[in-house]
């Protein structure tokens, strides 16, 4: 079995059965991270260059640990942003890091699709660590890799994803990736923050944090940045916290069993109570586990041969 | 036409895996720190079978484990298709344990050069013996089995297939023209 | 040396003529139209030209209003030089040129520099477009009467919205007094100021933010407001809305002096085309989505919009091989606006005497220059076109300097094959059998 592209640069196009394929692979890689010599010796002589525009501790050093466990060598990347506007161009510092002949490249930029400029630039195969608001595959597979090891299941579950929507590469490729495997998807925000005609991608939307998680399976809840946003788009964190914070009380309507997922790093006391965050409910640190092995599943499906 | 020839059928298979379950015990003295560990996907039945038959002769249980070598291979990136990985199942160090691996067929010897491989990154055995059901010769590294089903001289173009499943009536081993 | 064109179809929306007929150039003006022009005996090879054109279209030189030519202060993306060569080629003889210069074009000596390079060129007409305000910035306005005296046609701030509603006012109140249009780029900066593309459902799927069809209709709406208030005409530059479709089409019916172009991407292209992120899909006003291009077309074919505009933006690959994010607003559009609103013609939706009209008569009519017309004594700007030429477009050939053309190997029908300005013969496609 093998991935139908070169890259994994989003789930929007990556068929049912690639996802399970990842999600199993993963599943069994997950043992090495258990092990004492936590290393096998596959991808031994490649090199996997990340290659991050955006500040991040915890999506690279999933890379990097997920990298080193295949016996990769690993090179960190990172520029800032702005330094690349003034100077070197995305395709400059790309046809640069090609010359040098890695085998794989992890990209998170603050522009939505550059991973795809360089994946139709590059031989190498490209993962996106991340582009602007567009996807984030790989937290996307690491999520339900976490909801599957939970539930048992995807299909049939209700998940509610709740902040805000239309900043969140996560939530669209967890939007993808859920409605592919038979979830039923409902969103929930602060309307300013729920994208024009999110519905046609099969979700139910929902202004009250009460409907949206009422008979919930799981309960995504997204970070929430009034800084990176533009201006005047909510009032406060404490009006947010107020409306949207997943806490005690509002937990109850729930499942019984449902499970509270966080794709890091958490705003304590915004999004999350922290007893929720740290109750039995929660998984985030599941999450953090399985980002490596989904990764390290990915690496070794797109590395090798081309016979 | 391709011609298949049956060499051994369930009874054979099962009193070949009888006899190399006593050997095992002789040669190991006992069950004292001996783990069983098959390598998957052949090996994994033919390795319960073993632990079962031993467990049963000397009235105790003993451990097993299961051991997916694909990520060792010396072949896994070269080929287009990366085999699916399974799990591996070692619950436990190996330090100084008696480990005997366990496969279908001994054929070039990369796999089980790879399985030892793997083993070496669960601690340090006190000793690694090999157990197959087929040693059907054609080796490319130095390689041989302690335990040995029955030994099958055959071409390189043929195909030994090991059939071992839950239906034990319908076990067999058959060689294929390629 | 004169020339004689010679059983052509003549379309010429100015006089109402639609025939097979033939037309006399003489020192470089239309002299005469007639059935069947014949060379008398004392023309010879050297003093007369025939040129036949069987099966060929004779119109009007083409007027693009809108048009950025970059020259001064941006001669890497294009020249005045280069953007009237791609002019030509695309069939344009005349070309309106946008003030966002550097140095803006908000003062004499930019006017008449732009005007003394496209005397050197000597290739398409090139009629400066005055800025509005002075450096662009929306706060002061700039002198009218002394850049109009220097050549100037309109004035604009195209490129960024006219924000202060007062100055606005002022604007066309001024300029109407001096019979100049006003050309406003429509756009409400508070909705869109943060877009990327237009604001619907491919804009959540890929994650870019949203530039609102409502940003654009607002300010159409407030210049409809103004023009209704102070009795004086406005101009909509390249409209891409349903809503501002609808605002043009109303204020017609009221009696308000509104006239309002769009560009051939408007009519051609959704919101689609900017799945795979290309930058040459970037421009503003962004592609819309599918219920806008039909409104846009409706707009086109009951004439609610006037004239097919290019908004030919050129950029090298510095500004447009960058992250979507970073990319700079524009694409060419001289050498394929043709053959892309030709096609309006073959889906019915425009009669060619209809296209032409709004590829030349009126542009021509709004900027109120002496052009678009083949009635004799005009000058002799004339545009030869093979509706039924088959070609592939391929921007490394094209005389722009710009790149940024989204519709880059795409096979278009129909194309200028000769561009006659003033008389002369500034353009002829190779291949073409005349």
């Amino acid at each position: 079995m093998k991935l139908s592209s070169k890259d994994m640069l989003g789930i929007r196009d990556l068929p049912r059965e690639e996802i399970d394929l990842i999600l199993d692979t993963a599943a069994s890689f997950k043992e090495i991270s258990e092990r004492t010599i936590k290393k096998v010796p596959t991808l031994r002589g490649k090199t996997v260059i990340t290659l991050f525009f955006e500040a991040s501790t915890r999506t690279r050093t999933s890379f990097e640990i997920a990298a080193k466990r295949l016996s990769a060598d690993t090179i960190n990347i990172s520029a800032s942003t702005s330094s690349v506007v003034k100077g070197e161009t995305l395709i400059d510092t790309a046809r640069n890091l090609e010359s040098m002949n890695p085998d794989i490249i992890v990209i998170r930029h603050s522009a939505a699709g550059a991973a795809q400029i360089l994946a139709g630039l590059l031989k190498q195969s490209i993962i996106n660590a991340g582009d602007g608001a567009h996807e984030h595959p790989t937290q996307a597979l690491l999520d339900m890799l976490t909801i599957r090891e939970k539930k048992g299941r995807i299909e049939g579950l209700t998940v509610a994803i709740v902040g805000d929507i239309a900043h969140s590469r996560v939530a669209r490729s967890n939007i993808y990736g859920l409605i592919k495997m038979g979830a039923n998807v409902v969103i929930c925000g602060p309307a300013m923050m729920i994208p024009r005609g999110i519905e046609r991608m099969g979700v139910t939307v929902c202004c009250s944090m009460r409907d949206a998680i009422r008979n919930a399976d799981v309960v995504m809840m997204l970070r929430m940045q009034l800084e990176r946003q533009e201006k005047n788009l909510f009032p406060s964190l404490r009006e947010y916290a107020q409306q949207f914070s997943l806490n005690r009380d509002n937990i109850r309507l729930a499942k019984d069993d449902v499970i509270v997922m966080h794709p890091g790093p958490v705003n304590r006391g915004v999004e999350i109570a922290p007893d929720i965050a740290d109750g039995p409910s929660s998984v985030i640190l599941e999450q953090v586990a399985n980002g490596v092995a989904v990764r390290m599943a990915l690496l070794y499906l797109l590395s090798g041969g081309t016979k | 036409m391709k011609k298949n020839t049956v060499v051994m059928d369930a009874e054979s298979v099962d009193r070949s895996l009888t006899r190399m379950a006593h050997e095992i015990l002789e040669r190991n003295r006992g069950t004292d720190n001996l783990i069983i560990i098959g390598i998957r996907k052949g090996g994994v039945p033919l390795a319960e079978r073993l632990t079962e038959k031993i467990s049963a002769i000397e009235g105790t249980e003993i451990m097993s484990g299961t051991l997916d070598i694909t990520l060792y291979r010396d072949d896994v990136l070269t080929t287009g298709i990366r085999p699916p990985i399974e799990k591996t199942y070692i619950p436990f160090p190996l330090d100084k344990k008696r480990v005997v691996l366990v496969d279908d067929v001994l054929f070039t010897g990369r796999t089980i050069r790879a399985a030892m491989d793997a083993l070496m990154d669960f601690g340090r055995p006190a000793i690694i013996q090999l157990a197959v059901l087929i040693d059907r010769g054609h080796r490319e590294l130095p390689i041989r089995a302690d335990f040995i089903g029955e030994t099958l001289p055959s071409s390189l173009w043929e195909n030994v297939r090991v059939t071992v499943t839950d239906d034990r009536s319908a076990d067999e081993v058959v060689i294929e023209e390629g | 040396m004169n020339v004689v064109l010679k059983g052509g179809r003549i379309v010429d929306p100015s006089q109402g003529m639609d025939a097979v007929s033939d037309i006399l150039i003489e020192k470089g003006k239309i002299s005469r139209i007639e059935r069947d022009i014949t060379p008398s005996k004392a023309d010879s090879k050297n003093t007369l030209r025939v040129i036949d054109l069987q099966g060929m279209i004779v119109s009007p030189g083409l007027v693009d209003m809108h048009v950025h030519l970059r020259e001064p202060g941006f001669e890497y993306k294009e020249t005045i030089r280069t953007g009237s060569e791609a002019a030509v080629a695309g069939g344009f003889t005349s070309i309106a040129c946008m003030a966002n210069t550097n140095p803006v074009n908000d003062n004499r000596s930019v006017t008449e520099f732009i005007l003394k390079q496209a005397r050197l060129a000597a290739t398409a007409n090139v009629f400066p477009v005055a800025a509005l305000s002075r450096g662009q910035a929306g706060e002061t306005l700039t002198e009218f009467g002394d850049l109009k005296s220097a050549g100037a046609v309109a004035f604009s701030d195209d490129g960024n919205p006219v924000t202060d509603s007062g100055l606005m006012r002022h604007a066309l109140e001024y300029a109407c007094s001096l019979d100049m249009p006003v050309l406003s780029h429509c756009e409400d900066r508070g909705l869109s100021s943060s877009g990327l593309m237009h604001e619907g459902f491919i804009s959540t799927e890929l994650g870019l933010p949203g530039i609102p069809a409502v940003a654009e209709d607002i300010m159409v709406l407030r210049d409809i407001a103004l023009a209704r208030f102070t009795g004086t005409r406005v101009h909509i530059a390249h409209v891409s809305t349903a809503g501002a479709v609808q605002a043009v089409r109303e204020a017609k019916a009221a009696g308000v002096h509104v006239t309002a172009e769009t560009a051939p991407h408007y009519f051609t292209l959704t919101d689609e085309a900017l799945r795979g992120f290309s930058t040459n899909c970037k421009m503003y006003p962004p592609l819309r989505g599918a219920e806008d291009v039909e409104a846009v077309k409706e707009g086109l074919s009951d004439g609610t919009i006037d004239a097919i505009a290019s908004d030919h933006a050129p950029h090298s690959s510095v500004e447009k091989d960058v992250e979507f994010a970073y990319a700079a607003n524009g694409i060419i559009g001289l050498e394929t606006s043709l053959a892309l609103s030709l096609k309006l013609v073959r889906d019915g939706i425009l009669t060619l005497p209809q296209l032409i009209e709004k590829m030349s008569t009126n542009p021509a009519h709004i900027l109120k220059i002496p052009k678009g017309s083949l009635t004799p004594g005009c000058d002799a700007d004339i545009t030869l076109i093979d509706i039924h030429k088959a070609w592939t477009v391929d921007a490394g050939t094209f005389r722009s300097k710009g790149l940024n053309c989204p519709f880059d190997g795409w096979n278009l029908i129909g194309k200028a094959i000769m561009a006659i300005v003033g008389g002369e013969v500034r353009y002829t496609d190779t291949g073409a059998a005349v």
